[in-house]
């Protein structure tokens, strides 16, 4: 009972994790249908940031993460501005090929800057420790990136469903031409959604970096799970990010607690196997 | 990648001497590359054999990738999965023949195609680049679990192959290791000039261009390209294998998801569904990574990106297609 109740903790908190860094990714390929395998490379800037932000420059926890938000779109920007916009609507290849090299260089520029050792963000006393719930207690930082993960969720909902701009966005996502000719600035929705995109990366890499230690292979190490949830989801859907985020989390934190010699290996057949049973994802728009 | 097939098409209706005038020219072009980087590089023979192993490696990538448009990024499963078949069968079964190495090796790849492909094509697009990147990190992961066969992080060491053909040791120098590699890349090339070639090799090229009319001319596009895994597969064992016997050993890294991804860069920086451009990326990237790597190990990777993002710029169709392109508007024009 111990172990069951520890599992759906460590899983909740690391699918809303998940759910956080992916969601963003899951919108850019549903709107912009571009596949961006560098977008953990931005999760890993954030949480970069963040740690330079609260360990060496001493700032309060909250203004780290809002640094590393803000500081991470500030970075992705041009990189969108400069060097995606030229591959959409691009060949698949060519897209993979471009944010490959893309997350390459990430790598290697911030294993120069920081070096190879893994980096922490220290957490503030308020969210050390544990809560006691009366039968078990909870580590208050489990908490509170399980209520991220909620905050989230439900602040997109509302952006993509109640507001004017998600109207705009919804449109494009459908039919960016149509769109476009009914006076819908598709550019800067574009623009304004990756940053967005972006920003929830780095936020996630930040609340997340108690689950996934930030080093510079973080981009490519955790590239497959954000992939994954995306294809499992379904592009551009938010309850099917969630759904996969949960089921993915879940598998994950089994398999280390129950298997731990075999917990990769299992994460990756399951993945498979699940990748083979929906091809085109839970809850996929898209077609193909 | 349309290019190199229109000049296909192009040497196509000039007959057949012209095709076969370009195997043996291309023929001609490995044992020419490989007698000068013999006298180029005598004390460095270990680089130029690992050269050819990859190379081979990406000949049989470009077989799925760039004849048949499968997006994947987790190739060297076929790649180690060859090497490590070829090298448990020395250790663990003590068949030590190069030959029948080679044979375990080309037999574990094609299985490793086998299974790669019923796996990676029952998706498109992104599912399918997912499938493919699960696929590598779950062989990476087997390996290193399944210490007892492969060694796990240590690698698979004591691999001690006879001498080839009961003559031929293969000595410190590794100019066995060198003369065995080239001559099988070099029938390894002629064998996929003629594949490529073939009726099959086009009913490929068709499915990549349009699934469905294939599908509707009555060809089954499922087998033709599960069929072209399999070649794939057996290619990349090739070279897995010759890695196995010329370093003799084999370590976790030839089943890696960088490996996988180096080798799609050196595809598409020579150039996608083309045989020559597939060896002229990997000749250029594996020069340029020892060059840069012996130079500062550090900056490795930011350059391999910074490449990977300037061919995707300036030289879609990679260096072979571009010069080819160039070479064939030359050609075109009234002098």
């Amino acid at each position: 009972m111990q172990t069951v109740f520890s599992i759906a903790v460590d899983a909740l908190a690391y699918g809303m994790v998940l759910f956080v860094i992916s969601i963003g990714l899951s919108a850019t390929m549903g709107l912009m249908r571009v596949v961006n395998l560098a977008h953990g490379a931005f999760a890993m800037i954030g949480g970069y940031i963040a740690s330079y932000a609260a360990r060496d420059l001493g700032l309060g926890y909250g203004v780290a993460v809002l640094l590393a938000i803000f500081g991470t779109i500030v970075i992705a920007v041009p990189i969108e501005r400069l060097l995606y916009r030229r591959i959409y609507g691009a060949s698949e290849l060519t897209q993979v090929l471009m944010t490959i090299g893309i997350t390459f260089c990430i790598i290697g520029i911030a294993n120069y800057v920081f070096g190879p050792t893994l980096k922490t963000v220290p957490l503030p006393p308020s969210l050390q420790g544990s809560v006691d719930l009366g039968f078990r207690s909870i580590a208050t930082h489990r908490i509170f990136a399980i209520l991220c993960g909620l905050t989230v969720a439900a602040a997109l909902w509302y952006l993509i469903e109640r507001t004017g701009f998600g109207v705009k966005l919804r449109a494009a996502v459908d039919n960016a031409a149509m769109a476009a000719a009914l006076g819908v600035r598709t550019q800067i929705v574009y623009a304004v959604s990756f940053a967005v995109a972006v920003g929830l990366a780095a936020l996630g890499g930040v609340v997340g970096a108690e689950l996934l230690p930030v080093e510079p292979y973080y981009a490519l190490r955790y590239m497959v799970t954000f992939l994954v949830v995306v294809s499992v989801g379904g592009a551009g859907s938010i309850p099917g990010a969630l759904i996969a985020c949960l089921l993915l989390g879940g598998i994950d934190t089994a398999g280390r607690y129950l298997v731990p010699e075999f917990g990769e290996f299992f994460f990756y057949l399951a993945v498979i196997a699940i990748v083979c049973v929906f091809p085109r994802g839970l809850a996929g728009r898209t077609g193909s | 990648m349309t290019m190199a097939t229109m000049n296909d098409t192009l040497a196509g209706a000039r007959g057949k001497g012209r095709k076969f005038g370009r195997d043996l020219a291309g023929l001609a072009v490995i044992l020419g590359l490989a007698v000068v980087g013999y006298l180029l590089f005598p004390n460095n023979l270990a680089l130029l054999t690992r050269i050819t192993a990859i190379a081979l490696l990406v000949l049989s990538l470009d077989l799925v990738t760039g004849y048949c448009g499968v997006a994947t990024l987790g190739h060297a499963a076929l790649f180690g999965t060859g090497a490590y078949a070829s090298g448990i069968a020395a250790v663990h079964f003590g068949i030590t023949d190069p030959l029948l190495m080679l044979a375990c090796g080309i037999l574990g790849g094609a299985l490793a195609g086998l299974v790669c492909g019923v796996v990676i094509l029952r998706a498109h697009g992104l599912p399918q680049l997912v499938l493919s990147i699960a696929l590598i990190h779950l062989f990476h992961e087997f390996a290193n679990k399944a210490s007892s066969w492969t060694g796990g992080s240590d690698g698979l060491a004591g691999i001690a192959p006879d001498p080839l053909l009961g003559h031929f040791e293969f000595d410190l120098w590794g100019r066995t290791a060198y003369v065995f590699g080239i001559v099988l890349l070099a029938v390894v090339f002629t064998i996929l000039r003629l594949i490529v070639r073939s009726p099959f090799g086009m009913l490929c090229r068709g499915i990549k261009e349009d699934p469905v009319r294939i599908r509707a001319m009555g060809a089954s596009p499922k087998l033709a390209l599960m069929k072209m895994y399999v070649i794939s597969g057996a290619v990349a064992g090739t070279g897995g294998a010759l890695n196995a016997i010329s370093t003799q050993v084999v370590g976790l890294d030839s089943l890696s998801f960088t490996l996988s991804a180096e080798s799609l860069v050196m595809v598409v920086l020579g150039g996608t569904g083309s045989l020559f451009g597939a060896l002229t990326g990997t000749i250029v990237f594996m020069f340029f990574e020892d060059l840069v790597s012996a130079a500062n190990p550090f900056h490795w990777l930011t350059m391999v990106g910074a490449l990977l993002i300037a061919v995707v710029l300036f030289a879609p169709k990679g260096l072979y297609g571009t010069l080819a392109g160039l070479a064939s508007r030359w050609r075109r024009t009234p002098r």
